[in-house]
């Protein structure tokens, strides 16, 4: 089949598992271009770095980055740090990624938190192509936050608009996304370990550090418990 | 700007180096020509439940219980989603409820 024939069905029902994204990416994406705009940066910066680095939260720390002293090898290490949770997500879609072609390509690239969790999440529908579906997902949603910076960093403070607390519907996602997970599995040992452990992490480390160490606690413990896990996971798959 | 032009380039290039560098090591250690081992494919399987819990929490990481309204808006619209969710499950249904929830509790409490 051409990309024609497969890709609009996906594009058609990706679409709808991206419209939570779309009022909170575009939120997030104009509050990131005014924020740009008021730090002095024209509005081709924000564009260019929502379209190259897509990672939210990380764009933001990029604009400190940009007004404090040139430390290149410092902006790499806490770019690592910040964005460590990607190598969960690239270590759960190594599957369902597999034999995308060339599309893996951008997959990989646009693996932000909201393109993991729908495309590791949804059941793609009989006769959509997987990896269309998972192409257009990553898409929409880089679209949406290119978009928005680009409108913020080109109105910057001229937008008045008082829509403050709409990104909290990334958070509600991200809670939607994990009952659903929930519902799915019959095993919620992982689920709770993940939700407690970076719970405890958080309340000993505070907002800016508990990353790394929940990662790293979720990992130790998930091989300590390799032995009962494995076997449950085997049999689901059977 | 203290940053030259050039100086800038290079600090956008570390971040974006930087975040595919995160992105991309999973894929290019594990190819899909070779089988991972036994150890990755179960983290493969278990990880991801796990890491969605973690991001539920990373999301509420800025929440101060001190100062403020204290995590008081966060944590009755998280309830009202899980609640909304676990009982109609309707995606949308949940985030607007939720989201529309704590857009007015932050404005009323603050």
């Amino acid at each position: 089949m051409t990309t024609d024939q497969k890709g609009l069905p996906a594009l058609w029902a990706a679409f709808p598992h991206t419209i939570p994204i779309l009022a909170g990416f575009l939120f997030l994406g104009i509050a990131y271009g005014i924020y740009m705009d008021a730090s002095g940066f024209d509005v081709v910066y924000a564009a260019l770095m929502a379209l190259t680095i897509f990672a939210g939260s990380m764009e933001f720390v990029a604009v400190t980055l940009l007004l404090g002293a040139f430390d290149p090898v410092g902006a790499l290490m806490l770019t690592l740090m910040v964005n460590a949770r990607h190598l969960f997500y690239g270590i759960s879609m190594l599957d369902k990624y597999r034999g995308t072609g060339l599309k893996k390509i951008y997959l990989i690239f646009g693996l932000c938190d909201e393109s993991f969790s729908i495309n590791y999440t949804t059941e793609v529908p009989k006769g959509v192509d997987k990896g269309w579906f998972m192409f257009f997902v990553t898409l929409l949603n880089h679209s949406y936050w290119v978009i928005g910076a680009t409108i913020g960093g080109f109105f910057g403070t001229f937008l008045k608009f008082d829509m403050e607390g709409l990104d909290f519907v990334m958070t509600a996602l991200f809670v939607v996304i994990f009952i659903e997970q929930w519902m799915k599995e019959d095993e919620h040992h992982s689920a709770v370990l993940g939700l407690g452990l970076s719970l405890l992490c958080l309340v000993m480390f505070g907002g800016d550090q508990f990353m790394i160490p929940s990662m790293l606690l979720i990992l130790c413990i998930l091989t300590l418990l390799k032995k009962q896990l494995g076997k449950t996971g085997e049999s689901v798959c059977q | 700007m203290s940053m030259t032009l050039f100086e800038q380039m290079i600090t956008i290039g570390m971040v974006v180096l930087g975040t595919m560098a995160t992105r991309f090591v999973p894929f290019l250690v594990f190819p899909p020509g070779r089988a991972a081992p036994p150890y990755v494919s179960y983290l493969g399987k278990v990880l991801p439940a796990a890491t969605l819990g973690m991001l539920v929490v990373y999301c509420i990481r800025d929440v101060s219980l001190v100062s403020g309204t204290h995590g008081i808006p966060e944590f009755v619209s998280i309830g009202v989603v899980a609640f909304l969710h676990i009982w109609k499950r309707k995606m949308l249904l949940s985030l607007a409820s939720g989201t529309l929830l704590y857009m007015l509790l932050i404005r009323v409490l603050a």
